[in-house]
């Protein structure tokens, strides 16, 4: 993501609501058209912030969106950047783990939606809140 | 109230999932399904995502009940008209949707869930439960 | 340049449309050697004549001026048009230079600053070239990617052998987006043609690294989500011996040693009766 500069405006959502994360889909799903990823790529990404999305409001307690078209000087791309000023992530790894499987992780989504993303960073500090930034480049 | 419809078709039950279904839509859905099944006397429920552009954990785990509390009321569910964009992004997500049976359209769904049927009442030998005759036990009837 | 020399040169042009453009012309027929007709290439050129005449009209100094949006537009079309023709990039560009050479002839002649305004105008059209160039690349990059795309496409078919069985038999090296393509449009005529049979025949295919080998267990996987089986066929050694080094796991996918084994045991499991030696289980009604 060091490499990522800004190519256009950002847009912004807030996520207090089930609503508001069908918002963040539509954002989501419309800016990956704008920026001619692909089909799958499009499913991934829009997959992806879902996943964010849903987190933010059910462990963050509520949060913002922020999509941004990006560029590396080759290829555009979308980064996707979730916040909330929740109770933060205690154990990450666990966080991490694959949350599907009958019982183990919290089932965050986390793991799922750093797959799908190319790039993905994690800030969290207990108490505090969390951020979640990632990026998806065209091919 | 927003829902999503629920269309009975001799004795399947149909739902078209056309919107993006969130924590309310979702559970009402799976509350009238509940109660259509036991209705009608359903034994069968086909889900038809063929509209859907995305399915993340939620919806998954959302099928997932829906097929579980159908499997406890008698009833088969079939998951049908999965995009292969949805089905590539799944595999990488690393949803495995078990306990989830899928078929690529109604009609297939209706046909797995006629042998599905078919198959289960071979089991099932003494079924004294209905008065009438058992119509999913495979007897031998000239066609 | 400056707008005096704009308008000089403009009125130039005007005075001597006739000289110039029928040098013009004749100098770009000989390079284009006959692919264009004469017709086409007299109106291609007036068009072009007229619309630097009235750039220049309308004290247009620069290429990037508003008043030269008309003639780039006229540049940009002409070039494209070249591009897609097969037309060389000199022989595109050569257009444009080539008027210099007919102008200056009557410059010479009638003007007193012909050094200058030859300077002037010299550079003025050197930029023109060098747009019309640039354009043309640009043009021949955007031909290459669509070639390279129905390239992609048409190596790989997707053949329906059954009623609710599709084939896609992929022939030669596959790379890593190849691979994906093959997989999207496996996955694809799977809902299109309601088949919930696929055979991935890859005899064809001398070898496959990690990431093809990875695509083509996630097609299946995909396939199976979607509530079709994908069975693949025409595994060679080496292939084998690839995907078991590679440490992954083929699980419970099938696979068969050739497409026609795969056929038949696609056409069993449907019910298919089979008659002739080779059948062995007996009709389970379709």
């Amino acid at each position: 993501m060091i490499t990522a500069e800004p190519s256009g405006p950002a847009q912004e959502q807030q996520i207090v609501s089930d609503d508001d994360v069908v918002r963040v889909r539509q954002l989501v799903r419309a800016a990956a058209i704008a920026t001619k990823l692909s089909l799958v790529d499009q499913t991934k990404l829009v997959t992806a912030a879902s996943e964010l999305a849903r987190n933010t409001l059910v462990h963050g307690g509520g949060g913002h969106a922020r999509v941004e078209p990006v560029t590396n000087g080759f290829r555009n791309g979308l980064r996707l950047v979730f916040t909330d000023q929740g109770p933060g992530i205690e154990d990450v790894d666990r966080a991490f783990a694959d949350g599907y499987s009958t019982g183990g992780g919290l089932g965050l989504g986390l793991s799922g939606a750093r797959r799908l993303m190319d790039e993905f960073e994690l800030v969290t500090t207990i108490g505090k809140g969390t951020c979640v930034a990632a990026v998806k480049w065209e091919r | 109230m927003d829902r999503v419809p629920i269309l009975s078709l001799r004795d399947v039950l149909l739902v078209s999932i056309q919107v993006d279904l969130e924590d309310q839509l979702a559970v009402r859905l799976q509350e009238d399904l509940a109660e259509r099944i036991v209705a009608t006397g359903a034994h069968g429920v086909i889900i038809d995502i063929t509209a859907l552009d995305i399915v993340d954990s939620f919806v998954g785990r959302t099928l997932a009940t829906i097929a579980s509390v159908s499997r406890v009321l008698d009833a088969d569910t079939v998951v049908v008209g999965m995009r292969p964009a949805v089905a590539i992004t799944l595999v990488e997500l690393g949803l495995p949707l078990h306990g989830i049976r899928t078929a690529l359209n109604v009609d297939l769904g209706l046909d797995m869930l006629q042998q599905t049927r078919l198959s289960a009442g071979a089991d099932r030998e003494t079924d004294v439960v209905e008065a009438s005759p058992d119509v999913s036990a495979p007897q031998p009837v000239p066609r | 340049m400056d707008e005096h020399t704009s308008k000089r040169l403009a009125a130039l042009m005007s005075d001597n449309r006739e000289t110039i453009l029928k040098q013009w012309t004749a100098s770009v027929r000989d390079t284009l050697r006959g692919r264009l007709t004469t017709t086409e290439l007299d109106r291609q050129f007036e068009e072009l004549y007229d619309a630097l005449q009235a750039a220049l009209d309308a004290d247009v100094t620069e290429i990037d001026s508003p008043g030269a949006a008309d003639l780039l537009s006229l540049l940009a079309d002409l070039s494209r048009s070249r591009a897609r023709h097969g037309f060389t990039a000199t022989e595109t560009a050569t257009s444009v230079f080539s008027i210099k050479e007919a102008l200056f002839d009557v410059l010479d002649d009638k003007q007193a600053r012909g050094l200058a305004d030859h300077a002037a105008f010299s550079r003025f059209l050197d930029k023109l070239g060098l747009f019309t160039f640039e354009t043309y690349v640009n043009a021949r990059d955007a031909i290459i990617t669509e070639q390279a795309e129905q390239l992609l496409e048409l190596s790989t078919p997707v053949v329906k052998l059954w009623d609710g069985v599709v084939a896609v038999p992929l022939i030669g090296t596959l790379d890593s987006a190849r691979s994906q393509v093959a997989m999207e449009r496996l996955l694809q005529a799977l809902v299109d043609t309601g088949s919930p049979y696929a055979i991935l025949d890859i005899t064809g295919v001398p070898a496959v690294d990690t990431q093809v080998a990875q695509h083509i267990l996630k097609t299946v996987i995909a396939a199976q989500l979607m509530g079709a089986q994908c069975i693949i066929s025409g595994i060679r050694p080496q292939i084998a011996q690839t995907i078991v080094s590679l440490g992954i796991e083929f699980g419970d996918i099938v696979t068969k040693a050739n497409l026609s084994d795969a056929l038949q045991y696609v056409l069993r499991r449907k019910g298919v009766d089979l008659a002739g030696p080779s059948a062995t289980s007996p009709a389970v009604g379709t």
